[in-house]
């Protein structure tokens, strides 16, 4: 069991929680002018790193709030949450 | 109870069951969701609790948040059109959102005094004393089901959606039944 701390509402069970994938990806500001390729470069390429890892969790069965956080990819351990008009973490 | 003669509750056959887990039926609350600015907060005609996961209640009305910008109002049967009525006033400067959700949630009040034990076989909420008590709420997950808990000093109402009303008291059944003498 995972113990998530949701920047409102504090630590709760990872089952009230669902995945958003990675976060901090910004949407192209002109999305006609760009390539096929960079189009699906931006919809579907993600990063994969083998560690700490920024990513976007939704409190579902609590406040129902996107926020983001910091997570190890090796060992799942979550090294920071934050709201999402919060600078990442250093 | 309420206006409509034929209003009936999802749970109105199980009073002997709720009987059983130490509940009573709270039949036909009035709920009005409203999200509006948390700096608004103050002109409201109930004080909105800013603390997350806190509620403020008096004999007839409470306020629960729900979010950092969205709180909870409930109040007796019939009073959601007074509640609505009296948020759009005071609010009605200011963006917001009033939606009467009287017909979201059941309620049930458990009254026992080892309801928290019996809550806590089933939710993943720490409901230890020294951090849940009086006047707190929490959304969280009954089992599988999606649940909103208030604590009130020796009452614990619990809103759950009528589909999953009664799987909810099944649930409760299954724990007491199980735990029958432990703690009683």
């Amino acid at each position: 069991m995972l113990l998530i701390r949701c920047p409102w509402c504090g630590p709760r069970d990872e089952i009230e929680f669902r995945y958003g994938g990675q976060a901090g990806l910004t949407y192209p500001p002109d999305p006609e002018a760009v390539s096929d390729e960079e189009w699906a470069d931006y919809l579907f390429m993600r990063d994969n790193p083998k560690g700490p890892f920024r990513e976007r969790w939704f409190h579902a069965a609590g406040c129902r709030r996107w926020f983001n956080a910091v997570r190890d990819t090796a060992t799942h351990r979550f090294i920071s949450t934050y709201r999402l008009d919060e600078e990442p973490p250093a | 109870m309420t206006a409509d003669a034929r209003a009936r509750s999802p749970l109105a056959a199980r009073a002997a069951d709720l009987a059983t887990i130490g509940a009573e039926l709270v039949p036909f609350l009035a709920q009005v969701d409203l999200r509006v600015d948390p700096t608004h907060a103050g002109i409201a005609p109930y004080p909105l609790p800013l603390e997350p996961n806190t509620a403020w209640h008096d004999d007839h009305y409470a306020a629960l948040w729900l979010g950092p910008d969205e709180w909870l109002i409930l109040g007796p049967a019939d009073a959601a059109g007074e509640i609505v009525a009296a948020l759009e006033t005071a609010f009605a400067d200011v963006d917001r959102s009033v939606v009467d959700v009287s017909a979201n949630r059941v309620a049930i009040a458990l009254t026992s005094e080892d309801r928290l034990d019996l809550l806590s076989h089933v939710c993943p909420l720490d409901l230890d004393p020294r951090v849940w008590s009086a006047g707190r709420c929490a959304q969280t997950m009954l089992g599988r089901a999606q649940a909103i808990l208030l604590e009130r000093a020796g009452t614990t109402p619990v809103l759950v959606r009528p589909s999953f009303a009664d799987y909810v008291v099944n649930l409760l059944l299954a724990v007491r039944g199980a735990t029958s003498g432990v703690g009683a």
